[in-house]
């Protein structure tokens, strides 16, 4: 067996070769693509601390974030500082604060993350994680929650959001088969199925909520629901949405270089070797596992699936095996953020986060868009 | 033994049959060009050498061993493929898409190695490629883009290369320049080039062989010398062609059907 180029590689290299190569290795764009993206990992990081220690301050009662640094430090088992402050403090933090902030982090990675992973799979940075029906089934499933007050309790979710995961979940699976023809899976035929489902589902909802005297009283929350707020209280819950998440993006970090090879078409990725079939049933039951947890924690919250993976793939590039891990942790932050503000901004209502999201988003985005219109041509 | 060996091959879209008990037989380091008007299966007789598409009857063979049973990470680091179409929805710079050819050689969990690096610096640097390195890939010309995705290709370490029309498209310089390469990179490399290709003059000029595929059926299989005839050439395409020679090499070309009369004057 011939193996030209491994050898030729080594014997080839004419003094005149190894200059361009040495010049082309200087000139390249992956050593400073690297270096760029470790700047960014560790920024995001550090923001994300920051966001959170800030978030944990925030509220009625104002805790200062030295404080809040304080309290943490302490119950990190990494060293004791004397306390300066009120027990009650602690208790605030521990009890209503902290599940609430890292609620919002883990569903603002989860929605990134499953943007960054819609987008690679269906070939369009417009790609959004509720755009292959997520948010149709999650509204129904919340609405039938109402309905049936059905008295459940699933790892201390009530019956709204766990109806509302099922209804993601189920919507997307429903979706994924309808799809699929000849155990194939044409991208048109999904987004074309995602696309009815969604508008069946919504107007079963519409149509249970006008029928439905009773539900009438609960209109309130059916729309907080839709417009989206962090509802995670409980640490159960926290721990409940945070193991999906992890686990969701240490998987999907290994489908990184299946996603990259899809970007240049499905032939092309068998081409490279890729089992196209195989991987694009893990990219949506992972995408869509990550969107149904996010939505049983945050209802529907729009723009973070679209505008962090933008803003990251123009900052980063579109290389997912960078750009996955940047999302979960740009995700993170931007959700933390957006859910202090909507706490913050006019107390004592608080405000559904899915609005500030938008409001936040869609600015930044058409900024974006208008400063770099070549990420956008097709 | 025959790096390519396709034997009785029959294909069909549905109920829709494009080939017809096809048998052909490809030895390495031959260069190779698939003739033939527009769907006579051309591009699918190249996606059943490629296994992208599995034959209905017959079978095709990469180095003796037969497509079903070859992994298709295996198969991708023998070979690779131009495709007829390529559109790369996010901005990535030509180095990042010529480094998508190292896929088939990357560990699932690792990222690209030494040996990756320099193979893709070796393919940039046989097709003319590395002073587009960070030039974002949709924003190069044609025929740029072209020796990009040949760079890809040829990162994949291939021992075969199957190109779907590759100078569709481009001016005459630019298809110059695209069979020049590929030409030299079976002189040089000894890759084993398979081509399906429209234009017949290139074909003449630039392969050893040519196969002719007419209704799903191989009709012809030779030297361009040879097969490119008259009258072949007439029955296969329909149409009126007068065939030229110059200095041993066919030149083919269309004969007007309309008078021009009163022309020129």
């Amino acid at each position: 067996m011939r193996n030209f180029s491994r050898d030729s590689i080594m014997i080839d290299t004419t003094d005149q070769t190894k200059t361009k190569l040495r010049e082309a290795t200087v000139r390249g764009t992956s050593f400073p693509h690297a270096v760029r993206f470790h700047v960014g990992f560790w920024v995001l990081l550090v923001l994300l601390l920051l966001a959170i220690i800030l978030a944990t301050g925030a509220g009625a009662v104002r805790i200062a974030p030295r404080t809040v640094f304080s309290i943490l430090f302490n119950h990190s088992g990494m060293g004791h500082v004397s306390p300066t402050w009120l027990p009650s403090d602690e208790i605030i933090i521990f009890r209503i604060r902290l599940p609430r902030v890292l609620g919002a982090a883990f569903i603002g990675a989860a929605l990134s993350v499953a943007g960054v992973l819609f987008q690679g799979l269906l070939r369009n940075p417009l790609a959004d994680p509720y755009v292959i029906g997520a948010s149709g089934g999650a509204a129904l499933g919340s609405v039938l929650g109402l309905l049936l007050s059905v008295h459940i309790k699933v790892l201390g979710f009530g019956a709204v959001p766990t109806l509302a995961f099922l209804g993601a979940l189920g919507t997307m699976i429903l979706v994924y088969q309808l799809a699929r023809v000849g155990g194939r899976t044409s991208i048109v035929t999904l987004l074309l199925a995602g696309f009815v489902v969604s508008v069946f589902l919504s107007c079963t909802m519409s149509f249970l909520l006008i029928v439905n005297d009773r539900l009438q009283l609960n209109t309130r929350i059916i729309y907080a629901w839709l417009l989206g707020g962090i509802s995670v209280t409980h640490w159960s819950q926290v721990g409940a949405i945070g193991c999906v998440v992890l686990v969701g993006c240490a998987l999907a970090l290994a489908l990184t270089k299946s996603l990259n090879a899809l970007a240049l078409g499905e032939e092309c990725a068998e081409h490279l070797g890729i089992s196209v079939e195989r991987n694009k049933t893990a990219i949506i039951v992972l995408g869509s596992v990550l969107t149904a947890a996010a939505v049983s924690g945050g209802g529907l919250i729009g723009f973070v699936g679209l505008i962090v993976p933008h803003s990251l793939r123009l900052l980063f590039g579109p290389d997912h095996t960078r750009l996955l891990p940047l999302a979960a942790l740009g995700g993170a932050v931007f959700l933390v953020m957006a859910d202090l503000l909507s706490r913050v901004l006019m107390p004592p209502t608080e405000l559904p986060v899915g609005i500030l999201t938008a409001f936040c988003g869609a600015p930044a985005f058409l900024f974006l868009l208008q400063r770099s219109k070549r990420e956008y041509r097709f | 033994m025959n790096a390519i060996q396709l034997s009785d091959v029959s294909f069909a879209y549905g109920t829709h049959r494009v080939l017809e008990k096809v048998s052909v037989q490809i030895a390495a380091s031959e260069r190779i060009a698939l003739l033939g008007p527009n769907a006579t299966g051309k591009s699918t007789l190249l996606k059943l050498m490629s296994g992208v598409l599995t034959p209905a009857t017959g079978c095709v063979r990469i180095d003796g061993r037969d497509l079903r049973a070859f992994p298709r990470k295996e198969l991708s680091r023998k070979v690779a493929v131009l495709p007829q179409q390529f559109v790369v929805p996010f901005a990535f710079t030509a180095r990042e898409i010529v480094q998508l050819g190292r896929t088939p050689h990357l560990h699932f969990l690792r990222g690209a190695r030494g040996t990756d690096l320099r193979a893709v610096e070796r393919a940039m640097e046989l097709t003319n490629t590395l002073q587009l390195a960070s030039r974002i890939f949709n924003e190069l010309s044609g025929g740029e883009r072209q020796r990009v995705m040949i760079a890809m290709a040829l990162a994949q370490n291939p021992e075969i290369l199957l190109l779907d029309e590759p100078t569709q498209q481009l001016d005459i310089t630019r298809q110059a320049e695209i069979l020049d390469l590929i030409t030299d990179l079976n002189l040089r490399e000894k890759l084993t080039i398979v081509a399906a290709i429209h234009e017949l003059n290139a074909a003449a000029r630039y392969f050893h062989r040519v196969i002719v595929l007419h209704a799903g059926a191989l009709v012809a299989d030779g030297v361009p010398q040879e097969v490119l005839r008259t009258d072949l050439l007439r029955e296969v395409y329909q149409g009126s062609v007068e065939v030229l020679q110059l200095g041993g090499v066919p030149v083919i070309l269309p004969m007007p059907q309309v008078r021009f009369e009163g022309n020129g004057s």
